[in-house]
C-alpha cells in the first residue's frame, strides 16, 4: 500500500478517478478545434509566412541582408540559437531529473516541456544552418564525411563541431524518449476511437496492449534513458558555451561559461514551460492536474536558477578585475556603462531582479504574476545572450574597426519565423497530442490525489 | 507457431487488490498468461515472477559501442589519415575528443536499448495487437488466464478463484 502524507499537497485534485483522467486528456485530442486553437494557429502560420519572407531573402541574398558586420559577425542568429537550444533544456530536465530524483509531480507537466524541447531544438538548428549561407552546399561540411566531398575531415578540436553532435544527439534522445512515453496514451486513444483515428493511433502507439512485462521493460527504459538524459543536457549547454569560452574574446574567455550557461538554460527553459503551461492548463481546463502546487514548485525552480546567474553575472565583474586583464576589465566596463548599457541592464532587471519576487508566497502562487515575469525571465534570458555576443566583438582590438549592430528586417523577420514554427508546432502537438502523460498520471494518482474512487 | 486463444479474464479495479489477487491464484497453481495494466504498477513483476529485465545490460554495450567507434572514427580521421597541427595540438589530442565520444555514447546506448525494447516487445507501428478489454488503456487491469495452459485445473474453480480473489468482472476471451 502507498501511504500518503498528510501534509503533502495533492498532485490531482477535484476527486479524478482513472476514468476522468483518460477523458479530461483524450477529450482535446477527439473534439473539434476551439475557436481559439483556430485563431492561435492562425498567428502562428502568419508568422510563419510573413518570416518565411525572410528565411527566403536570406537564402536567396545570402548573409548580407542581415545586419552583421566586418566586426560584429555574430548577433541575433547566434542569440536566437543560444536562446532557442536553453529553452529547450527544460523538457529534458523536468523528464529526466526530475525523474531521477522521483519528483512525482513531474508527471503532469513533462509530456508538455520535452515537446517544447523538441520544437525549440529545431528552431536553434535553423540558425547555424541558415548562417552557412549556402545551406545546400554548407550543410554536409559539418558531418565527418571522407575529404572527397570537397573539404578535408572535419575538425574535432572545434566546440562548433561538438555542437553539431551535441544537438543533433540532445534531439534525437529526446525525440525517442518523448515518443516512447507517448505510446501508451496512443494507445488509450486507439482503444477509445473508431474508423480512421483509430488505424491512425494504432499504428502511433506501436500495438501497445499494456502487458505487464512490457511495463516492466518500459520502466527499465525510462530509468535508463533519464539516467542517459541528465548528463547530455547538461553536456549540451556546456559545449554552447564552449563555443565562445575556447576563444580568445575578452568577455568570452571564461571558465565560468559551462555552468552559467546551464544554469540560465534552466533558468529560460522553465519560464517557456510556465507561459506555455499558463496558458494550456486555462485553454484546455486541466486547472486539476497542473495545479497551484506544480506553479509553485517550478516558481522555486526559477528563483534558484535565476539567482544562480545572478551570481554569475557578479563573479564575472569580480574575475575581471581580480585577473587584472585590462582588456577583460574594459570589456566588462563597457558592457554595463558602454554604448549597449540599456541591454545589460535590461538583462540584469529580468533575469537577477524580477525572479527575486518570488520569494512572496503571493507572487510565487498568483498566476497573472507567474504569467508575467515568465514573459520577463524570457526577454531577459535573450538580452543575456545578446549582450554577452554582441558586446563583447563590437569593440574589436583596434578601435579603427570600432562598430555597431543593427539588426535589419531579414534579422527580425528570421526570428519572427521561428516563432510562427514552434507555435505552429506546439498548437498540433497541443490538437493531435495527448498534452497529459495520462499514465504516468494515474500511475501517481492513488498516492497524490485527494481522492480516488475504488 | 499456434497461438492460444481461449482465456478467462479477471478485471480488477484496484492495483492493491490485483497485486494480492496475482499472489493468490498463483499459490493455487493456476498459471497466469499475463496481466494488463493501464499504467506501470510498480511490484508486480515481482510477483508475476519475471526475471529482471536485461535492457540495461543492452544499454550499456551499446554504449560501448558508441564509445569505441567515436575514438576510432576521430583518431583514425585526425591522427591516422590526414595528420594535420590544429591550434599546436598534438594530432590525437584526447581531451578534445571526449565530447563528440560522450555525444557518440549516449546516442547509440539511447537508441541500441530502445531498439531492443521495440523488437523483444514486439512494438511496431504494424502490429496487430491481442486487445484482451478496451478498459485496459483506460482504468481497468486485466489478468488473463489461458484455459489450455491450465487444463488440469477446472474452469469454474478458477473463475471462483478470480471472483474471490476481488475481480470485479470475470469474463472469457476468445481470438479467432
Amino acid at each position: 500500500m502507498q501511504v500518503t502524507s498528510s501534509v503533502r499537497e495533492p498532485l490531482v485534485t477535484g476527486g479524478k478517478t482513472y476514468k476522468d483522467v483518460t477523458h479530461d486528456v483524450s477529450r482535446q485530442v477527439e473534439g473539434k478545434p476551439t475557436i481559439g486553437w483556430l485563431l492561435g494557429m492562425a498567428v502562428s502560420i502568419g508568422a510563419l509566412l510573413l518570416g518565411g519572407i525572410a528565411v527566403g531573402a536570406t537564402v536567396w541574398e545570402g548573409i548580407g541582408m542581415w545586419g552583421l558586420n566586418k566586426t560584429v559577425g555574430w548577433a541575433w542568429d547566434i542569440t536566437n540559437f543560444v536562446w532557442w537550444v536553453g529553452i529547450g533544456h527544460a523538457g529534458t530536465l523536468i523528464s529526466a531529473v526530475l525523474l531521477l530524483f522521483r519528483q512525482k509531480w513531474r508527471t503532469s507537466i513533462n509530456r508538455a516541456a520535452e515537446a517544447m524541447t523538441i520544437f525549440a531544438v529545431i528552431c536553434a538548428a535553423m540558425f547555424p544552418v541558415l548562417h552557412m549561407g549556402r545551406p545546400w552546399l554548407g550543410a554536409y561540411w559539418a558531418l565527418p564525411l571522407p575529404n572527397v566531398f570537397g573539404s578535408l575531415w572535419v575538425n574535432f578540436n572545434s566546440p562548433l563541431l561538438w555542437d553539431v553532435f551535441a544537438i543533433s544527439t540532445y534531439f534525437s534522445v529526446s525525440l525517442v524518449f518523448w515518443y516512447i512515453g507517448l505510446i501508451p496514451d496512443f494507445a488509450t486513444i486507439r482503444d477509445r476511437a473508431t474508423g480512421l483515428r483509430k488505424t491512425i493511433y494504432g499504428a502511433l502507439s506501436f500495438g501497445w496492449d499494456g502487458a505487464a512485462k512490457t511495463w516492466m521493460r518500459y520502466e527499465s527504459v525510462s530509468l535508463i534513458l533519464a539516467g542517459l538524459a541528465t548528463p547530455l543536457v547538461l553536456s549540451v549547454h556546456t559545449i554552447v558555451s564552449f563555443d565562445f569560452a575556447t576563444s580568445v574574446i575578452p568577455g568570452w574567455h571564461t571558465t565560468i561559461f559551462p555552468p552559467y550557461f546551464v544554469a540560465g538554460a534552466i533558468f529560460s527553459g522553465f519560464a517557456m514551460v510556465l507561459t506555455l503551461m499558463l496558458i494550456t492548463r486555462w485553454v484546455f481546463k486541466l486547472e486539476d492536474y497542473i495545479t497551484m502546487v506544480h506553479i509553485e514548485l517550478m516558481n522555486i525552480v526559477i528563483i534558484i536558477t535565476g539567482s544562480i546567474v545572478g551570481i554569475a553575472y557578479i563573479t564575472e565583474f569580480f574575475i575581471a578585475w581580480y585577473s587584472g586583464v585590462e582588456a577583460e576589465q574594459y570589456a566588462f566596463i563597457n558592457r554595463a556603462f558602454g554604448p549597449y548599457w540599456w541591454a545589460y541592464w535590461s538583462m540584469m532587471t529580468c533575469n537577477v531582479i524580477s525572479p527575486q519576487l518570488f520569494w512572496f508566497k503571493k507572487i510565487r502562487t498568483s498566476i497573472v504574476f507567474t504569467f508575467l515575469l515568465s514573459l520577463v525571465v524570457n526577454i531577459g534570458m535573450w538580452f543575456e545572450r545578446f549582450v554577452i555576443i554582441v558586446t563583447s566583438l563590437h569593440r574589436d582590438f583596434l578601435p579603427s574597426s570600432w562598430a555597431m549592430f543593427y539588426p535589419t528586417w531579414a534579422d527580425i523577420g528570421v526570428y519572427l519565423f521561428t516563432f510562427g514554427l514552434f507555435f505552429t508546432c506546439f498548437l498540433l502537438f497541443a490538437k493531435f497530442f495527448p498534452v497529459i502523460n495520462m499514465a504516468e498520471v494515474k500511475a501517481v494518482l492513488k498516492s497524490s490525489s485527494e481522492k480516488v474512487n475504488k | 507457431m499456434e497461438r492460444d486463444t481461449n482465456f478467462i479474464l479477471g478485471i480488477y479495479d484496484d492495483e492493491d487488490v490485483l497485486k494480492e489477487a496475482v499472489t493468490k491464484v498463483r499459490e493455487n497453481g493456476v498459471k497466469i498468461h499475463e496481466v494488463y495494466t493501464p499504467y506501470p504498477v510498480h511490484g508486480l513483476e515481482d510477483l508475476l515472477g519475471y526475471r529482471r529485465t536485461r535492457l540495461p545490460i543492452a544499454a550499456f554495450l551499446f554504449g560501448l559501442l558508441g564509445t569505441c567507434l567515436a575514438l576510432t572514427m576521430q583518431i583514425g580521421m585526425m591522427g591516422i589519415d590526414w595528420p594535420m597541427i590544429i591550434g599546436g595540438k598534438d594530432h590525437v589530442p584526447l581531451p578534445d575528443f571526449i565530447p563528440v565520444t560522450f555525444e557518440l555514447t549516449v546516442l547509440l546506448a539511447s537508441f541500441g536499448m530502445v531498439g531492443v525494447f521495440m523488437i523483444s516487445s514486439n512494438l511496431k507501428p504494424w502490429a496487430n495487437p491481442r486487445i484482451f478489454d478496451l478498459r485496459i488503456t483506460d482504468d481497468k487491469h486485466v489478468m488473463a488466464i489461458d484455459i489450455a495452459n491450465n487444463a488440469k485445473i477446472e474452469e469454474a474453480t478458477i473463475k471462483e478463484l478470480l471472483q474471490s480473489s476481488g475481480a470485479s468482472e470475470v469474463n472469457n476471451k476468445s481470438f479467432e
